[in-house]
C-alpha cells in the first residue's frame, strides 16, 4: 500500500481501477491520499497493482475538464484531464467538485 | 501545470474542431497540438533559450505560444511598431532567443542568429519531428512581455506558467465554446490580451481567426464572412466600428455576434451608449487587466451593462463606466499612500492579490509585497457592492488609443526646441482615444514678431516632425509658467485639472487627431 506523500504542482495521476487521470493545479504543504474508486492514484506512467477493482460505492463519476477541491479547503486543487467511473477522494473523503463562476469570454 | 495542458485537453476532447481560421480547411485542434510538438523541436535546434516573436498576429502566433512551452522556452512577442534600434535592443535583453519574424519585417533585424521566417516555421512544422519533453513546471516562465514603461527602458513583465494556467482556469470552463463559435483577433501578439486570447479561446475550445491590420471595414467584413460569434477590440478601435456602421447605409449585418468585449483602456461612455445601440443583440464585456496581472482581473458582464444602460437609479447608472467585479481567485484592496485599507466609494491605489497576479519584472525581481499584493498603480474605488472604477494610471502614463506613452518621452523632445523653455506633457480626457496628448510649454523671451500663436504653431509642428504621430501632441499651449511643489516637482494634475476646468484656452496650437492609429 502506497503511504501519503505530499503532491507536486503539476503532478500528474491516474486511476488505477478506472479511466480517471489528474493533474494537479494547486498542492497542499501537507501530505494527502489521492484515491480514486477506493484505491490510491498513481503515477500516470506507473502500472497498476493487478487484481484490483473499482469500488461501487466509490463511482460516483469524474468528469473530464472538472475541477476537485478538499471539502472546505482551498488548499488541493485538482483538474480531470481523463473522465472515469471512479470517486475522487482524500483518502477516504471525497473530494467535492469546484463550482465555475460562469464567466462571459474577456478575451 | 504549463499552457501546453490547455491545449492537449482541447486536443483530446474535440480533435477534429477547428481551432485556427477558416471554417473549412483550418487547422484543426489536433493539428494545432502535433504542429506544436513540431514547432518545439524546430525551436530547440536552434539551441536558443528564449522565444522572440516579431510579426503580426495569426496563425503561426498560436503555434508559437504552445510550441514554445513544449520547448520549455520562454516567448517575447515584440512590439514591431517600434523604431528598428529600440526593436533591436529589446531583443538583445533576451536570452539567446530564437528569432520568429514575418517576411516583410526581417530586414529590420540585420545580422540575427537564430532566425526563423514566420511563415516557413509555420510551414516546417506540418513536416518536422514533434518531440516529447517533461512538461512545464508551474516555476518555468511561459512569457515575456515589455511594457512601454514610464521610463526610457521598457520592463520586461515575467508571467510564469502558473501564474497564466491560474488565470485560465479560474476565468474559463473547458470547452464552452460550441462548433459554430469564432473568436476574432484583432490585438497584437505582444499586447497581454493578444496572449491571453491564444489560451483562453483554446481551452474553451473555440475558433480562432485573425485581422492582424485593423480598419473598421476590414473588421466587419471577417466579421461576417467567418460568422465571428465572439470579438475583443480597445475602445478606439470599437469607436471606429461605431462611427462605420453610423455613416455606412450598407455595412454587413452581425448575426453571429454575441459578445463584444472591450478593455485596454478607458472608454468615453458615449461611445460605449452607440455602441450598444449599434449591436443591440450583441452582450458586451468591459475587461479590465494588466500585463502583471495575466490579463484580465475584473470584468463588466453583459447582464452588468443591461442593468446600467434600463436603470433609473444612479448607483446602476454609474456602473456603465466601472470595470466590473474581481474575477474569481482575485482580491482588490484600495488603499492609501500610507498603504491604508480605504472604504468603498474612496480613491486610492488598486492592489490586487490572487495566483494569476505575477507582479514580477526580469531583473527587477517580485514587485509584490509579503502578503502577495501587488500595487497597480491605477487610481481607483470600488463601490458598496464590489463594482470597480478605474480613474486612471497613479503615476502619469498617457494612455492613447491603447498606447501608453510617458510624457517625458514627449517632453524630452519639445525641451530641444530651443525657444522651448520649459515643457509638460498630459494626457486629457479624449472620445476617440480615450486620451489625448497636450503639452504646455513655457517659451523663451523672444524679440522676433511672431505671435504666441505662431510660436505654438511652430513648436507643435518641430514635435510633430521628430515623434510618431501617435506620440505628437494634439495640442501645444503656451504659458507663462509651470507650476511646481517647493520642493520642485512638477504639479500635472493641476495642469489637468487648469486645462479640463477652463473653457477659454490659453494660447494655442492644435490639430486634428491622425486619422490611423499612428505608429
Amino acid at each position: 500500500m502506497s503511504v501519503p506523500v505530499p503532491l507536486r504542482t503539476g503532478a500528474r495521476l491516474r486511476s488505477q481501477v478506472d479511466a480517471t487521470e489528474i493533474i494537479v493545479v494547486r498542492a497542499p504543504a501537507d501530505p494527502v491520499e489521492l484515491t480514486c474508486g477506493g484505491h490510491p492514484m498513481i503515477d500516470v506512467k506507473a502500472e497498476p497493482e493487478a487484481g484490483l477493482t473499482l469500488d461501487p460505492a466509490r463511482s460516483t463519476g469524474s468528469p473530464v475538464g472538472k475541477r476537485f477541491s478538499l471539502d472546505g479547503d482551498a488548499s488541493l486543487e485538482v483538474l480531470v484531464t481523463k473522465g472515469g467511473d471512479g470517486t475522487l477522494a482524500n483518502g477516504s473523503a471525497p473530494l467535492v467538485l469546484k463550482e465555475a463562476k460562469q464567466l462571459p469570454s474577456s478575451d | 501545470m504549463g499552457v501546453d495542458v490547455l491545449l492537449e485537453l482541447a486536443a483530446s476532447m474535440v480533435p477534429e474542431r477547428v481551432a485556427l481560421g477558416p471554417h473549412a480547411g483550418g487547422m484543426t485542434f489536433a493539428e494545432l497540438a502535433e504542429r506544436s510538438a513540431a514547432g518545439a523541436g524546430l525551436l530547440l535546434a536552434e539551441g536558443g533559450r528564449s522565444v522572440a516573436y516579431v510579426g503580426v498576429n495569426g496563425p503561426s502566433f498560436n503555434v508559437a505560444v504552445f510550441a514554445s512551452a513544449l520547448a520549455g522556452l520562454p516567448m517575447t512577442p515584440l512590439n514591431y511598431r517600434l523604431p528598428d534600434g529600440d526593436l533591436g535592443a529589446l531583443i538583445d535583453r533576451l536570452e539567446d532567443p530564437v528569432v520568429l519574424v514575418d517576411d516583410d519585417m526581417r530586414a529590420r533585424l540585420p545580422g540575427r542568429q537564430r532566425l526563423f521566417s514566420t511563415a516557413g516555421w509555420l510551414a516546417q512544422t506540418a513536416t518536422a519531428e514533434p518531440v516529447s519533453l517533461p512538461p512545464p513546471d508551474d516555476d518555468a516562465i511561459a512569457a515575456v512581455l515589455f511594457t512601454s514603461g514610464t521610463t526610457a527602458a521598457p520592463k520586461g513583465v515575467v508571467l510564469r506558467h502558473g501564474n497564466l494556467t491560474s488565470y485560465v482556469l479560474q476565468t474559463v470552463e473547458l470547452l464552452v465554446a460550441d462548433d459554430e463559435d469564432c473568436a476574432l483577433v484583432a490585438v497584437p501578439p505582444y499586447h497581454i490580451a493578444g496572449v491571453a486570447t491564444v489560451l483562453t479561446n483554446t481551452y474553451a475550445g473555440r475558433r480562432m481567426v485573425h485581422l492582424p491590420a485593423f480598419t473598421a471595414e476590414s473588421w466587419l467584413d471577417i466579421a461576417a464572412t467567418e460568422s465571428v460569434s465572439h470579438a475583443m477590440v480597445v475602445p478606439t478601435m470599437l469607436a471606429r466600428v461605431v462611427e462605420h456602421l453610423e455613416a455606412a447605409t450598407d455595412a454587413p449585418k452581425l448575426p453571429a455576434l454575441r459578445s463584444i468585449a472591450y478593455g485596454g483602456a478607458r472608454i468615453s461612455p458615449s461611445i460605449l451608449e452607440r455602441a450598444l445601440a449599434a449591436f443591440p443583440a450583441a452582450g458586451f464585456v468591459n475587461a479590465y487587466g494588466l500585463t502583471e496581472t495575466s490579463s484580465t482581473i475584473a470584468v463588466l458582464g453583459p447582464d452588468d451593462h443591461r442593468m446600467a444602460m434600463g436603470s433609473d437609479d444612479p448607483v446602476w447608472r454609474a456602473r456603465l463606466a466601472s470595470a466590473g467585479r474581481a474575477v474569481p481567485g482575485i482580491e482588490f484592496a484600495v488603499r492609501d499612500p500610507y498603504g491604508a485599507l480605504l472604504p468603498p466609494g474612496q480613491t486610492g491605489e488598486l492592489w490586487v492579490r490572487g495566483a494569476q497576479v505575477a507582479g514580477e519584472y526580469v531583473g527587477l525581481g517580485t514587485g509584490l509585497d509579503a502578503e502577495g499584493w501587488f500595487p497597480t498603480r491605477d487610481r481607483a474605488h470600488i463601490d458598496a457592492d464590489g463594482y470597480l472604477f478605474v480613474e486612471g494610471r497613479d503615476d502619469d502614463t498617457i494612455i492613447r488609443g491603447g498606447e501608453n506613452i510617458a510624457p517625458a518621452e514627449v517632453e524630452d523632445v519639445l525641451l530641444t526646441h530651443p525657444s522651448v523653455r520649459d515643457a509638460a506633457v498630459v494626457g486629457l480626457p479624449d472620445e476617440e482615444w480615450g486620451q489625448q496628448i497636450c503639452a504646455v510649454v513655457v517659451l523663451s523671451a523672444s524679440d522676433t514678431k511672431a505671435t504666441a500663436e505662431e510660436r505654438a504653431e511652430i513648436v507643435r509642428a518641430y514635435a510633430s516632425s521628430r515623434l510618431r504621430s501617435s506620440r505628437a501632441p494634439s495640442s501645444v499651449l503656451v504659458w507663462q509658467e509651470l507650476p511646481y511643489t517647493p520642493s520642485g516637482k512638477l504639479l500635472r494634475r493641476t495642469i489637468i485639472g487648469s486645462l479640463t476646468a477652463e473653457s477659454d484656452n490659453p494660447i494655442a496650437a492644435t490639430t486634428d487627431t491622425p486619422a490611423n492609429g499612428g505608429s
